[in-house]
């Protein structure tokens, strides 16, 4: 599974490979150098898949060009979603770095860049727009 | 008897046209209400420090005559209570403002509230500090301190409000505790009943960025709709003397609340969800449910509380130098080549024009900036741009003294004539600094307490 920052979707064969942004949706949080990156599947029966592969080592690797040091993975199954932690990674924070985004608040897109396989049954038929 | 907590603004810098169609839902609705503003973070406290270095007259929200202006009399004719962290840097400077403005709209009688005892600064050296359990950085200490706030609670708050005031400014508190307090005192709510504090504190956190839970901060066109952007409406939370509540909005706005709204802002800065930190109560968000009742009203349950820690955090501003920003565009036939070869003429200057601890970034606008690193690794991965797009080459850069970040910026004006092809759009820019740590001081340690504001009491 490639983590290019933009990654499309394709077949794999006996699964489809969707970026995580088809199936949840997330929001950004910083308090000082830590970010939070809740992150929600828009349908319940995806959260199993959520939780197999949006694992904790994979979201610290995506992260480690900014110097992420620990990522910490909160499940939470009552809301099919998840609360990942992670440390060191804003470059000084909000009131230190010199990246334009000092609160990270675009991280969560970065995120939801990440690809996801899923069995075709699973594929959801159509966008999850409302 | 349910207590509605209305949103006027959610950060230094929202809508200051928010507030009045939530005043009117509440006046329509007639319950016991209080509108709430939130304008004070980490990046706002700095600010506000920053600005009364430049001026003792300044350091409280620089919006809040405007956020008032079209509410104040209409709360204080219908018993509305409003409790804002507006005060920022300079409680008794926001007082005054207000003061100034109920005279103008002749809001005779109205009471103004003040909170003390979140700055710490003058004694921060003899308190018994810890580093805040993700801080790396030491207390600076000397000429570089600037300023120390703890986080107070909502019992500061509660009893400005027994006293008997209509607008109560605060300083630095828990940006839920403001929400908190009306609830305490309306409810009567025991210090120890924890699973009451603790509904009373998540109202806070949903309610605290304003349109974050209304359908602000959340669409994503084709995946995630949301109608009439332009018009949102804030938040509205009905809160039961059980603790349970239902987020909604007023009628004819803007926005929505769904289950997907809500459980973006229920995780907002929110790190272990079993131990979410307040001053008041430990939060426990493990068992929350939440319900669609109908368009536009959710409901919260299951959220448990556990004992207030015994350290509170404290947010320790200190000097960080000058930050300077230069940005030049490129765009057209290989616009990234150009904007590339930018970024290595700018790196190669700097070498020898700027001192080695000057800490700079470079970015391409366009290519790849707010997701990469201060040394552009995820740029030098990526081989995939459009050659041809409309780039913007962007300096920053970081300097105890003013004269080398105007050095290494003026590097980037230069480019104008003796950099590649094409470049235009210049615009420079200069700041002081203020940088921020976090530590827990020992919460016996923390006096807080109300006055009202003496002035008000005879308008």
């Amino acid at each position: 599974m490639s983590d290019a920052p933009f990654g499309a979707a394709h077949d794999g064969g006996d699964g489809v490979t969707v970026t995580l942004h088809q199936l949840a949706h997330s929001r950004a949080g910083d308090k000082g150098d830590r970010l939070n990156l809740s992150l929600f599947a828009y349908d319940p029966r995806h959260y199993s898949l959520l939780l197999e592969q949006i694992t904790e080592p994979r979201v610290l690797a995506l992260f480690a060009h900014r110097g992420a040091s620990r990522v910490r993975r909160y499940p939470m199954p009552g809301l099919a979603g998840m609360n990942l932690v992670i440390d060191d990674v804003l470059q000084g924070g909000v009131n230190g770095a010199l990246n334009l985004d000092g609160h990270g608040k675009t991280l969560s897109f970065l995120l939801l860049g990440l690809t996801v396989t899923l069995p075709r049954s699973l594929l959801p038929e159509r966008l999850p727009a409302k | 008897m349910t207590f509605l907590l209305g949103s006027g603004a959610g950060f230094s810098g929202d809508r200051t046209d928010a507030a009045p169609p939530v005043v009117a839902e509440l006046i329509r609705r007639g319950q016991p209400a209080a509108l709430i503003f939130e304008t004070l973070g980490e990046r706002t406290l700095a600010a506000a420090h920053r600005a009364m270095r430049e001026d003792l007259q300044a350091g409280f929200e620089p919006l809040l005559e405007e956020l008032l202006e079209p509410v104040l009399a209409d709360c204080h004719r219908h018993g509305i209570a409003i409790l804002g962290n507006f005060g920022a840097a300079n409680v008794a400077g926001a007082c005054r403002v207000v003061r100034e403005l109920a005279a103008r709209q002749g809001c005779t009688g109205l009471r103004i509230g003040q909170v003390h005892g979140d700055d710490v600064r003058d004694r921060l050296e003899s308190l018994d500090l810890e580093p805040w359990e993700a801080e790396t950085r030491a207390l600076p200490m000397g000429e570089s301190l600037i300023s120390a706030n703890v986080y107070l609670g909502a019992a500061p708050l509660v009893q400005a409000l027994e006293r008997g005031a209509d607008v109560v400014v605060t300083g630095r508190v828990a940006d839920p505790a403001l929400f908190l307090a009306p609830l305490v005192r309306h409810h009567g709510w025991a210090w120890d009943d924890w699973d009451r504090l603790a509904a009373g504190m998540m109202a806070g956190h949903l309610g605290e960025c304003g349109a974050q839970v209304s359908g602000g901060y959340f669409a994503d066109p084709g995946f995630k709709e949301v109608a009439e952007l332009a018009t949102l409406g804030y938040p509205i939370i009905e809160v039961e003397a059980d603790g349970r509540l239902v987020i909604t909005k007023p009628a004819g706005t803007g926005g929505c609340i769904d289950a997907r709204t809500v459980k973006e802002q229920l995780l907002y800065e929110v790190h272990d969800p079993a131990h979410y930190l307040t001053p008041d109560v430990v939060v426990d968000l493990t068992h929350v449910v939440v319900n669609e009742l109908g368009r536009d009203r959710v409901e919260v349950l299951g959220i448990r509380g556990k004992p207030a820690p015994a350290r509170l955090k404290t947010t320790v501003c200190y000097d960080g130098g000058w930050q300077g920003e230069a940005e030049i565009s490129y765009a057209g036939p290989n616009a990234l080549a150009r904007a590339r070869l930018a970024v290595s003429i700018l790196h190669e200057r700097l070498r020898f024009r700027a001192p080695a601890e000057l800490r700079k970034r470079l970015d391409i606008i366009g290519h790849m900036s707010v997701f990469d690193d201060d040394l552009g690794r995820l740029r030098q991965q990526d081989q995939h741009a459009n050659p041809a797009g409309d780039y913007r080459v962007r300096l920053a850069c970081e300097h105890a003294e003013r004269r080398w970040v105007e050095r290494a910026t003026q590097e980037l004006l230069a480019l104008y004539c003796a950099g590649p092809a094409g470049g235009g759009g210049v615009r420079r820019h200069f700041q002081r600094r203020v940088h921020t740590a976090s530590f827990l001081v020992r919460r016996d340690d923390v006096t807080a307490h109300a006055s009202l504001y003496e002035d008000a009491a005879h308008e």
